[in-house]
């Protein structure tokens, strides 16, 4: 399979890393094992440990971190930029018209079933309307890349995705590390995340909030394992990081406890699940959520981002029609493609699928993490053999894709440097504006030929730049 | 039919609460079933907070009683005027989409007992079938109080062959999902009337949603479908999802709780 290596073809070095060969060239082993050292003991004393959404693994484990970046020139990073922007739009659309008329489904664009008979769907929130039609506030899309104009999307994350807070260290630290680097290069910031995320929420107050609204961050506690990322965006937004106990609801409003007595509430970014939020609402034994602030959000009393509801766009089967919302809703083509899927639950699909199972990857439709998935070509006879034996038992609850080539970048790794495949989450903000902060987190699989990015399976992070023009 | 309602629920704790919040579906639906004349919930100490219609077409209201507090006491006073629509529900507003209930909750995940109870029913189209489902869950399940709890799923109720109304409705929207049919849980009263037949007057049925028809009222506990002795507050997945009081107390001790219902015909 060829490989595109984002930096080197052939003997040659694609622009945008031109100087990053001068940089690694004049960089003995000694300065780098010190230097990487030195990354090392910066993360660990800021404390910040980290797991994307669902992954699970050590709460407190040390995500590795790579000091060779990643690089996009501007034009390529303007297309980027692009058809994420649609991609987040058509999403947010979506999710308005299945809580509305249903007009995809009506259209016979998406089968009804994938939809409300999904896990995510929330009937509680039926015929509800957030504030400016936003259901996705924050838009996490994951993105590979096979070549040099060639950007597939992996997966969509509409809920509360994590690792922005990576995105915003790792800058921070490589520009504590290699001043240099960034007086020679001219790299986009990363660091108006915050203010462009507070921005955001704050748009998106209810009509009844007059004035600044207060926001809030709403985290289920420091034993969580993106606590880190919660306290981190409080203090940069300059917002209270609050838990569930802290938050009240009295008369048509939520409140939160301070010194100085109650203070209202307008906009409420949670980092807790759906089934978490309110016990009168969801889950009846949940002790993290906010009595009654289900009844306060649907009668337009708060704001909550992302709302409820939010992740019945960003299931592994829905995925598949997307681009279809794109066309749908937008009445454009997509920029970004999806990679090409199989739904085993069809039954074409999956005869295709178990024909070619050693040359496929296929992952369960709720799973998450890299966890309980088949790449075939990496796997042993044995080993797929199972997996065609699991997938046979309930084809359901599988879905199938290519095993992509994808793309990869110069790591540091025990030999020198060598090439190492990588991902990127860049975080769209969608409030009465959508924005998008040039770069993202660039996840990297460490182990050599893995293609598996997720921490919880070996992989690293890098810092990702956006030169300017 | 002109019914009126006195239902009264009371929570006592042992140690006073710091306080309650409580989320309500106690006012009668709207449709042409139903006509409400006078209605009225209080709450003692408490302080009315959001309201709003959601998209099953249910009114909720949200109360708060600011503790510190022993008892809260909640009572429904009110008169509606019915008619018999033979279960349907006409001209009522909602825009959950019916397909939404297909989905099985942990009390109407039908197992195999109750897999097999849905293939057992035969009816030449959705109508017949869906009385035939009605009167198999009726016929495998007995009404007899006291043996099952509010937790009791309608898998194990039908392994008992007994149970009461929230049994009977639960077993009825799982053995309808089985057969492709949305179901859902229905809370209101029920006017008991003097020949004794009716079961309990705070009441729970099951609405089956029939092609060219839509949502149609079915009560496998007095094998009919719901008529004008009948009034219809809302709706949900399951007898949680659709109970007329949801509440939770914060900062106290142990809660229990009594309740009375008395449905009257009213003289005109």
């Amino acid at each position: 399979m060829a490989q595109f290596n984002e930096m080197y073809q052939g003997t040659g070095v694609r622009p945008p890393y031109a100087r990053l060969d001068d940089w690694v060239a004049a960089m003995p082993q000694e300065l780098r094992s010190l230097k990487q050292a030195e990354a090392e003991a910066l993360f660990r004393r800021i404390g910040i440990t980290f797991a994307v959404y669902g992954e699970g693994g050590d709460p407190d484990r040390l995500i590795p971190f790579d000091m060779f970046p990643r690089v996009f020139s501007a034009a390529e990073w303007a297309k980027l930029e692009k058809g994420i922007k649609q991609r987040a739009r058509a999403l947010n659309a979506f999710l308005v018209d299945v809580y509305g008329r249903g007009e995809i489904i009506r259209a016979g664009r998406i089968p009804g079933r994938l939809v409300y008979q999904n896990e995510a769907y929330e009937k509680a929130v039926a015929g509800f309307v957030p504030p400016k039609g936003v259901y996705s506030h924050i838009v996490g899309i994951d993105i590979v890349r096979t070549g040099p104009d060639e950007f597939f999307v992996l997966e969509d994350n509409c809920r509360t995705p994590s690792g922005v807070s990576y995105m915003l260290e790792s800058r921070e630290i490589m520009m504590r590390m290699f001043p240099d680097l960034f007086r020679e290069n001219r790299i986009e910031p990363v660091d108006g995340y915050s203010e462009k995320l507070r921005r955001t929420l704050a748009s998106v107050a209810p009509k009844k909030c007059k004035g600044e609204p207060t926001v809030v961050i709403l985290t289920p506690g420091h034993f969580n394992s993106a606590y880190y990322e919660h306290s981190l965006l409080a203090d940069l937004m300059g917002v209270e990081l609050v838990e569930g106990q802290d938050l009240f609801v009295d008369g048509e409003y939520c409140w939160m406890r301070t010194t100085e007595g109650p203070r209202r509430v307008d906009v409420i970014y949670r980092r807790i699940d759906d089934a978490y939020l309110d016990p009168l609402c969801f889950r009846p034994d949940s002790m993290l959520g906010i009595p009654g602030l289900m009844d306060v959000y649907r009668s337009g009393g708060v704001s909550i981002c992302s709302a409820p509801g939010a992740g019945v766009a960003d299931d592994k089967a829905v995925y598949t029609y997307v681009p279809e919302m794109v066309r749908f809703y937008l009445g454009e083509e997509p920029i970004l493609n999806n990679v090409p899927t199989w739904q085993c639950g069809k039954a074409d699909d999956l005869k295709y699928v178990l024909e070619k199972l050693p040359e496929l990857v296929v992952k369960e439709v709720h799973g998450s993490g890299g966890y309980g998935m088949l790449v075939g070509p990496k796997c042993s006879r044995d080993e797929v053999e199972r997996f065609r034996a699991k997938i046979v038992e309930n084809p359901g609850n599988y879905i199938a894709q290519p095993t992509l080539a994808l793309s990869s970048v110069p790591t540091f790794v025990e030999e020198g440097v060598a090439p190492r495949h990588v991902d990127l989450r860049p975080y769209c903000l969608v409030g009465e504006r959508i924005e998008l902060v040039p770069g993202g987190l660039t996840r990297v699989a460490l182990k050599e030929g893995s293609l598996v990015v997720n921490s919880s399976q070996g992989g690293g992070v890098k810092d990702t730049w956006v030169l300017a023009e | 039919m002109r019914l009126t309602v006195d239902h009264v629920t009371r929570y006592h704790y042992d140690r006073p609460v710091r306080s309650v919040v409580q989320s309500h579906r106690l006012t009668p639906s709207v449709f042409a079933g139903q006509k409400t004349i006078a209605w009225e919930v209080t709450v003692t100490g408490g302080a009315q907070g959001s309201v709003f219609r959601d998209g099953a077409g249910d009114l909720v209201q949200a109360w708060t009683v600011a503790g510190p507090v022993a008892e809260v006491t909640v009572r429904v006073q009110g008169t509606v005027e019915t008619v018999d629509l033979t279960g349907v529900l006409r001209g009522h507003k909602e825009t959950a989409a019916p397909e939404c209930y297909l989905r099985a909750t942990l009390p109407t995940r039908a197992d195999t007992a109750l897999d097999s109870l849905a293939r057992s029913a035969e009816g030449a189209d959705p109508l017949a079938l869906a009385h035939a489902l009605s009167a198999a869950v009726a016929d495998a399940i007995a009404y007899r109080p006291g043996v099952t709890s509010a937790h009791t799923t309608a898998a194990e109720a039908l392994a008992l062959g007994e149970g009461v109304c929230q049994d009977h409705a639960h077993a009825l929207i799982a053995v309808a999902r089985v057969r492709g049919l949305p179901g859902r849980y229905v809370s209101g009263y029920l006017f008991a009337d003097a020949d004794g037949q009716s079961h309990e007057a705070a009441h729970a049925w099951a609405e089956l949603y029939l092609p060219g028809l839509g949502w149609v009222g079915f009560d496998p506990a007095n094998r009919c479908c719901p008529d004008d002795r009948y009034i219809r507050l809302g709706s949900g997945f399951d007898a949680q999802d659709a109970a007329p009081i949801r509440g939770i107390a914060r900062g106290g001790g142990k809660e229990e709780m009594d309740v009375t219902v008395a449905i009257l015909q009213a003289s005109q």
